[in-house]
């Protein structure tokens, strides 16, 4: 309900998506993703885990996402929103990360 | 034997991983801190001495890998590569290796010799992490020193492996194998290590480099080598030979593979026995970052920092102020005594200069409380959360989470100052909100606008107090935000941006050394900093009140007066016996002055006994002054006392008069009033611009300077308010002047010091006179906006200043709510802020 009244504000999921465009030449061969193509961490409520397909972007806030351990593979749990629902905190491992909803959009995931 | 030169030890790390604490735990007191610890980019060093030999210390920015798209990993890596330290320590945190690792492998690739320092063993332990200290040791083949930074533990083993590290001849060699992109990897290895040109470097870590598409190491190649194409084709060749072939790209690959390659020693390193339970801080943060709960959590922290720090701050000051008064009486006395009408040069400088620094002084005990405050947040871990909540308000006004610690530190309600806000702004990693808070934390109110803000409050809406200070701390907020996303749309607009990714730190339980220690640093950091430019202004400030001086003719008249009231006093005293005390007009002058002093010293004086012992010291030193300074029933006594009364009196008029006569010639008065002719749209008269200008030193002497324009007799004991309020109101001033002056005053551009720290911030000198220039002149038209409409429309002050209020309230609402008929704009609305 909640995500409903979101989405109708233009904050659902989707948001961000493309700014930071994919890669030249940049093809996943991970069979996850080819069966769902297009769900982001951004679409994930919290409490859900989800594995990490691929990233896209580029530049520095792929390097760091990349050095914090967002690596293809991984499995990432949606923690919570912020009382003002962006950004959302992450549990990946042992690290609780906290991303604005823009960045999540750019990393690819799938149900785990 | 041989002179041998220091060792040079790194500490390299990841934020947070407690470089600082060990830092200062393997220094000690011989540190050179340039900055603030977390948030620092300039190099910290000290040293220690061990066996002989002095070991430098250099603690590197924190930095999660050596790539060279962050400032902090560009000079991380600079430093390693130009000083090529004899050890690395990787300080690393214990509770976190997994993501720790990837960097201890890159500087072993970079062929140092690494030394291990796992700290915060303490918390890996109460997580329930059990982690083979000798295997990790067999696995990367580098010493591993178990430490808990926060109690010292480990000290000793930490420096001794230092040391065994620092001796040895050993380098040990990367163990990271790149898989499929291994052969590429050993082949450019193999041709680097070839080349002359190389010598100094890793040729492993320069091969590596150049396959994971390094900007710098490219450039590194174009240094190094005449023609650096050769090379560089076939590097981007064997880069898109590896991208076609696997699907991925060469960075992502090697960086999978030191992923992979972390996650497989741990795996074998370290036993979960707490696995699948939920870390204290998750449960700690299910309360804290609850949705509903947060807000509230977050006013009831920043108003406890309110109470602590500036009401109780304030509390102590009044313990403290004395000492500073009883300093300046000192000075008094020191300097060379004061003159019938006139003053030595000297003393009113010296005096001067005094009051400058007590005032700067006097919020000392204020800053100790609010930076040990902040120290705890930043320690604890809350700071981040704080961030985690805010960021949303803040980034739809171009500003970022972290922006919220520098609009804190500069008094985001009533008290703090601009300086340190400016200095806390290194820690946000976005360049363009970083400048935006730069140029917008001048806004808040810092603790030197209030005596402006109360004395007018005072005299104008005696009673509307609260709601005006309401309105002016609120609306300071409000613009600071518009001004921000005014500023980020237009002249930043072209500024770097970067993505707001941030880890949430484990709650820690501050230690009370750290806190005080850094308490003391930043106070002592202000104090430095700010006393130097204050003293040095206030020279320049007091130079342009007093010359070119009063007009000669003026000067005669006021002498002829003084001598009047003199010839007055003696004949008043004719047959008096103790005129003969005072027969001398020298020693009438050193009956004046000890007579004030006294009376300064008794203001000062906390009790009874104290103004006896006064007393009792005033009768030992000039007994003769006794019947003219102190009250006493004998006849002749109350005459002298009477006369001498009356005399000082005159002095004082006379002086006021002289004084206001100065000023209006000084230099600093031309100035005011050629301003006139553009403040009065704002009704602003010359005695308002003369104060205005001289606050520019520090906002504090803006009531100082009216002081002395609306100076009067100590002995009628007029507040400063009464007599401004008289003469104001005898000039047409009205309330809703008050309103322009105090609106102008809190968009007014920062103080000196503030200005020099945002050069310092910034390192740039465009945008430390853009940050001048743009606030006076959106405060000047704010103001004459304000003055002129609200006359106009016939509005009493507290009509103004509501209106006022209202509608910028009513401007931040439209910028912050969503706008759905602009397609681009960003996404995320802020209604629920709004509500």
């Amino acid at each position: 309900m909640r995500r409903r009244v979101f989405q109708a504000m233009g904050l659902g999921r989707g948001n961000g998506v493309g700014r930071g465009g994919r890669q030249k030449g940049y093809r996943c061969r991970d069979a996850c993703c080819r069966e769902r193509d297009d769900i982001n961490l951004n679409d994930i409520v919290p409490g859900e885990v989800c594995r990490i397909c691929r990233l896209h972007g580029c530049g520095s806030v792929r390097q760091r996402l990349l050095d914090l351990g967002f690596q293809p593979g991984r499995e990432v749990k949606v923690v919570r929103n912020a009382p003002l629902y962006d950004p959302i905190e992450l549990q990946l491992g042992d690290s609780f990360i906290v991303l604005r909803r823009r960045e999540a959009a750019h990393i690819e995931v799938t149900h785990a | 034997m041989p002179e041998r030169g220091p060792y040079l030890v790194a500490l390299a790390g990841q934020q947070n991983a407690g470089k600082s604490t060990l830092f200062n735990m393997l220094t000690g007191l011989t540190q050179h801190i340039a900055n603030y610890p977390g948030v620092t980019v300039d190099k910290k060093s000290g040293s220690y001495f061990a066996e002989g030999r002095r070991y430098e210390v250099v603690d590197l920015p924190g930095c999660y890998s050596l790539a060279a798209f962050s400032l902090e990993e560009r000079v991380a890596r600079k430093f390693l590569l130009e000083d090529r330290p004899d050890v690395v320590v990787n300080v690393i945190d214990a509770t976190n290796l997994r993501r720790s690792l990837p960097l201890t492998f890159q500087l072993l690739e970079m062929g140092f010799k690494v030394v291990i320092a796992l700290n915060m063993m303490d918390s890996a332990e109460r997580r329930g992490l059990e982690i083979d200290i000798a295997h990790l040791e067999r696995r990367l083949c580098v010493p591993v020193v178990p430490v808990v930074g926060r109690k010292g533990r480990g000290e000793a083993e930490l420096r001794a492996a230092i040391t065994k590290a620092a001796v040895s001849e050993h380098v040990t060699p990367a163990t990271l194998n790149y898989g499929s992109l291994e052969e590429a990897v050993a082949r450019f290895q193999a041709g680097i290590a070839a080349d002359a040109a190389f010598q100094d470097v890793s040729a492993r870590w320069l091969s590596v480099k150049l396959l994971e598409g390094d900007s710098e190491a490219e450039t590194f190649l174009g240094v190094r080598l005449d023609n650096p194409h050769g090379m560089l084709d076939e590097v981007y060749k064997a880069r898109d030979a590896f991208e076609a072939k696997q699907g991925l790209s060469s960075g992502d690959h090697i960086s999978g593979c030191r992923d992979r390659h972390a996650a497989e020693i741990i795996a074998a390193s370290v036993t979960d026995s707490k696995a699948g339970q939920v870390p204290v801080s998750e449960r700690i943060d299910r309360v804290l970052l609850n949705r509903f709960a947060a807000p509230l959590f977050l006013l009831a922290t920043v108003w406890a920092i309110y109470q602590l720090s500036i009401v109780q701050g304030y509390e102590l000051t009044k313990i403290t102020w004395p000492f500073l008064a009883s300093f300046r009486n000192l000075m008094a006395g020191i300097l060379p005594d004061a003159g019938f009408l006139t003053d030595p040069q000297i003393r009113s400088l010296g005096l001067w200069i005094v009051d400058s620094i007590n005032t700067l002084l006097n919020y000392v005990p204020i800053f100790l409380i609010l930076f040990a405050l902040i120290a705890i947040l930043e320690d604890s871990g809350y700071m981040a959360r704080i961030a985690f909540i805010l960021d949303r308000i803040l980034h739809r006004f171009g500003l970022h989470g972290q922006s919220t610690l520098p609009f804190i530190l500069a008094g985001v309600f009533a008290g703090g100052c601009a300086v340190p806000g400016v200095m806390a702004t290194k820690g946000i990693p976005d360049a363009r909100a970083r400048l935006a808070t730069i140029l917008t934390v001048p806004f808040m109110n810092c603790m030197a606008k209030i005596p402006l803000y109360t004395l007018l409050i005072n005299i104008y809406f005696p009673e509307a107090k609260g709601l005006m200070l309401f309105y002016l701390s609120t609306i300071t907020v409000v613009v600071a935000m518009l001004v921000a996303k005014l500023l980020t749309s237009s002249v930043l607009r072209n500024e770097e941006t970067a993505p707001f990714v941030m880890e949430l730190p484990s709650y820690h339980l501050p230690t009370l050394t750290g806190v005080a220690r850094r308490s003391f640093d930043r106070t002592w950091l202000y104090i430095k900093k700010v006393g130097t430019v204050v003293v040095a202004i206030a020279i320049v400030i007091y130079v342009l009140l007093q010359f070119p001086g009063v007009p000669a003719e003026k000067q005669l008249a006021y002498q002829a007066e003084a001598e009047a009231a003199v010839a007055q006093f003696y004949e008043t005293l004719y047959g008096n016996p103790l005129r003969a005390a005072v027969e001398d007009p020298a020693r009438l002058v050193d009956l004046i002055n000890v007579s004030s002093a006294y009376k300064a010293a008794r203001l000062n004086a906390g009790s009874k006994s104290a103004v006896e012992a006064m007393d009792v010291t005033l009768a030992e030193d000039h007994p003769d002054f006794v019947p003219f300074v102190l009250r006493s029933r004998d006849a002749d006594a109350k005459a002298a006392n009477k006369a001498l009364r009356d005399l000082s009196k005159q002095r004082s008029t006379l002086r006021r008069e002289m004084r206001s006569d100065r000023i209006e010639a000084s230099f600093l008065g031309s100035i005011g009033r050629a301003m006139e002719p553009v403040t009065q749209f704002a009704d602003f008269d010359w005695k308002i611009n003369i104060a205005l200008l001289s606050s520019f030193a520090a906002r504090e002497s803006s009531v100082a300077t009216l002081g002395v324009l609306f100076d009067q007799d100590e002995g009628e004991n007029a507040t400063l308010e009464e007599r401004m309020g008289e003469q104001q109101a005898g000039e047409g001033r009205t309330a809703v002047s008050a309103v322009a002056l105090m609106l102008f005053f809190a968009l007014y551009p920062p103080c000196l010091a503030t200005v020099i720290m945002v050069r310092v911030q910034t390192a740039s000198t465009r945008w430390m006179v853009f940050s001048i220039i743009f606030p006076t002149l959106f405060g000047l038209a704010v103001a004459s906006a304000v003055f002129t409409g609200a006359t106009a429309l016939g509005l009493t002050g507290l009509q103004t200043m509501s209106t006022v209020w209202l509608a910028a309230l009513g401007l931040l609402l439209i910028v912050a709510l969503p706008k759905p008929w602009l397609p681009d704009f960003l996404p995320g609305g802020t209604r629920e802020a709004a509500e």
